[in-house]
């Protein structure tokens, strides 16, 4: 039954995938990325990580997608055809990426990997104390550090968004 | 773990997401694409790490870690990203790469 699901979720997130990067329509092309994402929880609840598929729902299919769909009705009008590399230079590009995929696979299954049999549930519990722990091994440092990111990030999101119009007029009149 | 997959087929399906990802990165010309793709090539890398974690160390939770790092920081690039190109837009009407030819203007 599991297997059946994760060929299934495995076919939907490269199918989309591809039609993402080939769509020449650019809002269908964000919704296909949004499909893949969805799917990609699924793989997460597959193995039982059930915090994980909730922050990628969240995050990426919440969060990233509502902007990324923002700023397409922003810069675009929405029937606008994409324009495509010439044709030689897609072939060209798909066969380097295969050869590299080669690269990648004949790697992989060259390598005997030392798999150890588990049902472990991870729960939410587990990951914050792992979060919060000071002692080694704890992430209470990369915690915090990723917290003053975030804020720097939006801070300088707004600078940069809002321009140097408002800016200059400010100027202006004083 | 999934019942009855191997990490060999989990580790074929995000080698193939990554390179569809480097495919779109090369071949679109708009730079809201090009984030897309970025997306994808990150979003390989996540699952790669969880299965990793799970298939390799269960007892440990270090890979979960990372990819919720990475996820933080993939966010705030995306956010970063996009206020750039609405700025770009409003300088020269235009998201287009072949366009985006000065730093300074």
């Amino acid at each position: 039954m599991e297997q059946i699901i994760f060929y299934i979720l495995a076919f939907i997130i490269i199918v989309f995938a591809f039609a993402s990067v080939s769509s020449r329509k650019m809002l269908r092309s964000v919704i296909y990325l949004l499909f893949v994402l969805i799917g990609i929880s699924g793989i997460y609840f597959l193995i039982d990580y059930n915090f994980l598929a909730a922050i990628q729902l969240t995050v990426y299919a919440g969060g990233v997608i509502v902007l990324l769909i923002f700023s397409v009705m922003l810069v675009h009008h929405i029937e606008l055809e994409l324009e495509l590399a010439k044709i030689s230079k897609r072939i060209l590009i798909g066969i380097a990426s295969l050869i590299g995929l080669g690269v990648f696979l004949t790697t992989i299954y060259s390598h005997e990997f030392i798999v150890v049999e588990n049902s472990i549930t991870t729960t939410t519990e587990d990951i914050g104390l792992g979060l919060l722990s000071y002692e080694a091994g704890g992430f209470i440092l990369p915690f915090e550090v990723i917290s003053i990111l975030l804020l720097a990030s939006m801070v300088g999101a707004i600078i940069i968004a809002k321009g140097t119009k408002l800016i200059s007029k400010k100027n202006d009149t004083l | 773990m999934i019942a009855g997959i191997s990490i060999y087929e989990i580790l074929t399906v995000t080698s193939i997401l990554f390179f569809i990802g480097v495919y779109g990165f090369i071949t679109r010309k708009n730079l809201i694409s090009i984030l897309m793709s970025v997306e994808l090539i990150l979003n390989a890398s996540v699952i790669n790490f969880v299965i990793i974690n799970k298939y390799l160390y269960p007892d440990v939770l270090q890979g979960v870690f990372f990819s919720i790092f990475i996820i933080a920081v993939a966010a705030a690039e995306t956010a970063l990203a996009i206020s750039i190109i609405i700025n770009l837009y409003r300088q020269i009407s235009s998201v287009e790469v072949k366009d985006t030819e000065i730093m300074k203007y």
